[in-house]
């Protein structure tokens, strides 16, 4: 299917685009009249995906993260965020609520679990060695309201 | 950093401003764990007032201040907290550190 809008974006995984990112998201689909909640959703999901791939993809050293935003007929949102890191071994045990590999117990282990409900649907591809893509989709009900 | 403390003889509250996100939240953790470990209240007061964003690195905060907390036999209080910003915590099962979410008002774990 076509999109009707699109945008892509790439910045260099410094923790300080988080929020720049975020935002950028949030104001490309800002013309679809999302509501407070839906906004706050899809900025926390993205947040969720592009820290992963900061702290986990490439372990805090600099590398690309690429976000691609699909908008189609119906208000319905698809967002990509990817990076050429270091990949999942294993996804499903990464996706386990409260599952984390940070040892200083600052880090919940709830980035997916986020994603997962904030959003309508989720997929995580990886492969070790060459990256990680997660697509986020959503569609945007509320007009507003 | 976006976070303003107020210590008094039992309490210290940590009134935090902004976004919380992976970037920032070293920051406050830092600066929240310097009063606490100072003024060892008895409660640490976390206010989310005004906080306008916040995603997983916000549950982490509140819970290593909680483990903190629970070291020096004490508790930790959320309030204020904003709708979208409960919605978090209720993913982590924190919200029961709300004050004014149960009858008692300040409801302490």
């Amino acid at each position: 299917m076509k999109p009707v809008n699109e945008m892509k974006m790439s910045f260099e995984s410094r923790s300080c685009n988080e929020s720049f990112a975020r935002s950028s998201v949030a104001a490309f689909i800002s013309v679809l009249d999302p509501n407070v909640e839906e906004i706050s959703d899809i900025k926390t999901a993205v947040s969720e995906a592009v820290t992963n791939c900061i702290v986990h993809g490439y372990k805090n050293e600099i590398g690309k993260v690429y976000i691609h935003v699909k908008i189609f007929e119906g208000a319905r949102i698809r967002i990509s965020v990817k990076d050429k890191g270091c990949g999942i071994p294993d996804i499903k045990k990464a996706m386990e609520p409260l599952y984390t590999t940070c040892e200083t117990g600052e880090r919940a282990g709830l980035g997916f679990s986020i994603m997962e409900s904030f959003m309508d649907n989720l997929k995580v591809r990886s492969k070790p060695g060459r990256g990680t893509s997660v697509t986020l989709e959503k569609s945007i009900v509320s007009k507003g309201k | 950093m976006p976070v303003e403390i107020d210590i008094d003889e039992r309490n210290v509250t940590a009134y935090i401003f902004g976004e919380i996100d992976h970037h920032n939240a070293a920051g406050l953790r830092n600066e929240i764990d310097e009063a606490v470990e100072n003024a060892y209240p008895e409660i640490l007061v976390l206010d989310f007032g005004g906080v306008s964003f916040m995603d997983s690195s916000g549950i982490g905060l509140v819970m290593g201040r909680y483990k903190l907390m629970k070291s020096l036999s004490g508790k930790v209080i959320i309030q204020n907290a904003p709708k979208t910003i409960k919605k978090v915590m209720r993913m982590a099962g924190i919200e029961k550190l709300l004050s004014g979410e149960s009858k008692k008002e300040g409801a302490l774990v």
